[in-house]
């Protein structure tokens, strides 16, 4: 099974530089809200979740090449077909052509206060103990599996430091895929600049963090590697 | 009034070939839903007001004023935000799990999220089109001075930062050092100093006396 995530920038080089632009500047377009406003309503809607919705984006092999909210369009285009709640070809003509698939919920306009109020957390029961204490040392897993997952190519087989801990989380690896919330320990494990980089990067005293649940860890010896 | 009708079908012309392919997209994907009825457009209304005009980084701004002037807030941010943050009443999507980070005379803190756009919403509004692009993501964790003295941020050299990736539903809002010479100041005031930016890491607060910040200031 093949999965290509074309959303993992984290060290990439040859991006150029960072360009600001007015702080109010959120919007550079009239469809751009209304893409967002209709991704949260269709969000609420319980059709998919949000991991699903991050893996329907960043797998866009157009991904490079799309701006924020042309990915935000074609990722809720594509969680519409993939959820048969809407046709190609109601899409291409802007009209309903068949019968509407039963959705758990609408968001109608009094309740969106209260439901952006309320937030989707994600903190679970714990399922068992944490595995690692505060200031254990870990080491992260070494490849990406062939699914949605949220630790990031530049962190693969770095060896960190347990700095905080989250508690339960749901986890995004089964929760994209449909496999259910199957909550994990969330810590936040702490890298050095130099286990990350190692001479490929500036020298300045840097650490980095990754939120990171416990499947993608091991334990390490903080001799380890020294 | 009648027009002639060359005219008429002129302008018609003309008005369509304007509108940009991707809102007619839109249009037509939110014509589809709500003929379905999976969309309440008076919904879509209310929320893109909301995140225009209602949920944006001044909400951030206060918390961290607080935090400068009242101590107990502040132990209770450090201790567990999104309690505290909603105490203020922020709390919510994309803020769901807050956790406040405090930059010091030795650390400086900076936030990215190099998989997705991932910003606490709730505090700071929608994020900037900067921090949702392929420069800041890839480079924020391998070269953060780099980035920062593009922000026009010099750090002294001893200092470390801290780079949190928010790869996960945790969301972090940096706390900034209160400016020098702003002890005069109350709580309402201090906010004006605090940027959106101060409180990602890419930036500082305004120092007293400075250009007042209009709205939203960078």
């Amino acid at each position: 099974m093949n999965y290509q995530s074309n959303a993992d920038l984290g060290g990439q080089d040859g991006c150029g530089a960072v360009h600001r632009e007015r702080a109010d500047e959120l919007f550079h377009a009239p469809w751009e809200p209304r893409v967002l406003a209709i991704t949260l309503a269709m969000g609420a809607s319980g059709l998919w979740n949000i991991d699903m919705s991050r893996a329907a984006r960043e797998t866009l092999p157009a991904y490079r090449d799309l701006s924020y909210y042309e990915l935000w369009l074609a990722g809720l285009e594509k969680l519409l077909l993939q959820s048969g709640a809407v046709h190609a070809d109601e899409i291409a003509q802007g009209r309903r052509l068949h019968a509407a698939v039963p959705i758990p919920r609408v968001l109608h306009a009094e309740e969106v206060a209260a439901v952006l109020a309320r937030g989707s957390p994600t903190v679970r029961p714990p399922r068992g103990p944490a595995r690692f204490a505060l200031g254990s040392w870990v080491r992260t897993c070494c490849a990406a599996p062939p699914h949605h997952t949220r630790l990031p190519a530049y962190a693969h087989g770095k060896r960190g430091v347990i700095e905080r801990i989250h508690g339960a989380h749901v986890f995004a690896d089964t929760n994209a895929r449909g496999l259910g919330e199957q909550p994990q320990w969330l810590y936040t494990v702490a890298f050095d600049g130099k286990e990350l980089w190692g001479a490929a990067a500036p020298p300045q005293r840097l650490a980095v963090s990754v939120d990171a649940w416990e499947p993608y860890l091991e334990p390490a010896s903080p001799a380890e590697g020294l | 009034m009648t027009e002639p009708e060359h005219e008429h079908s002129h302008e018609h012309e003309h008005e369509r070939s304007a509108v940009n392919p991707l809102e007619l997209r839109v249009r037509a994907l939110q014509t589809v839903l709500a003929e379905k009825g999976y969309i309440d457009p008076a919904a879509l209304d209310v929320l893109i007001d909301t995140y225009q005009t209602k949920i944006g980084p001044r909400n951030g701004a206060q918390v961290v004023a607080r935090a400068w002037c009242d101590a107990g807030f502040r132990r209770r941010l450090f201790e567990d935000a999104t309690a505290a943050i909603a105490s203020m009443g922020f709390s919510g999507r994309q803020g769901e799990h807050l956790v406040a980070v405090e930059n010091t005379e030795d650390q400086h803190n900076m936030v990215v999220c190099t998989l997705c756009s991932c910003y606490p919403w709730p505090v700071l509004g929608l994020p900037p089109t900067w921090y949702k692009s392929a420069a800041y993501r890839a480079r924020a964790v391998k070269d953060p001075r780099g980035v920062l003295e593009e922000f026009g941020l010099r750090l002294p050299a001893a200092t470390r930062i801290r780079v949190w990736d928010s790869t996960a539903e945790v969301r972090y809002l940096v706390v900034p050092r209160r400016p020098a010479g702003s002890q005069h100041l109350d709580e309402r005031e201090l906010a004006a100093l605090v940027t959106r930016d101060s409180m990602i890491g890419t930036g500082l607060p305004l120092e007293p006396g400075s250009a007042p910040a209009p709205g939203v200031a960078p």
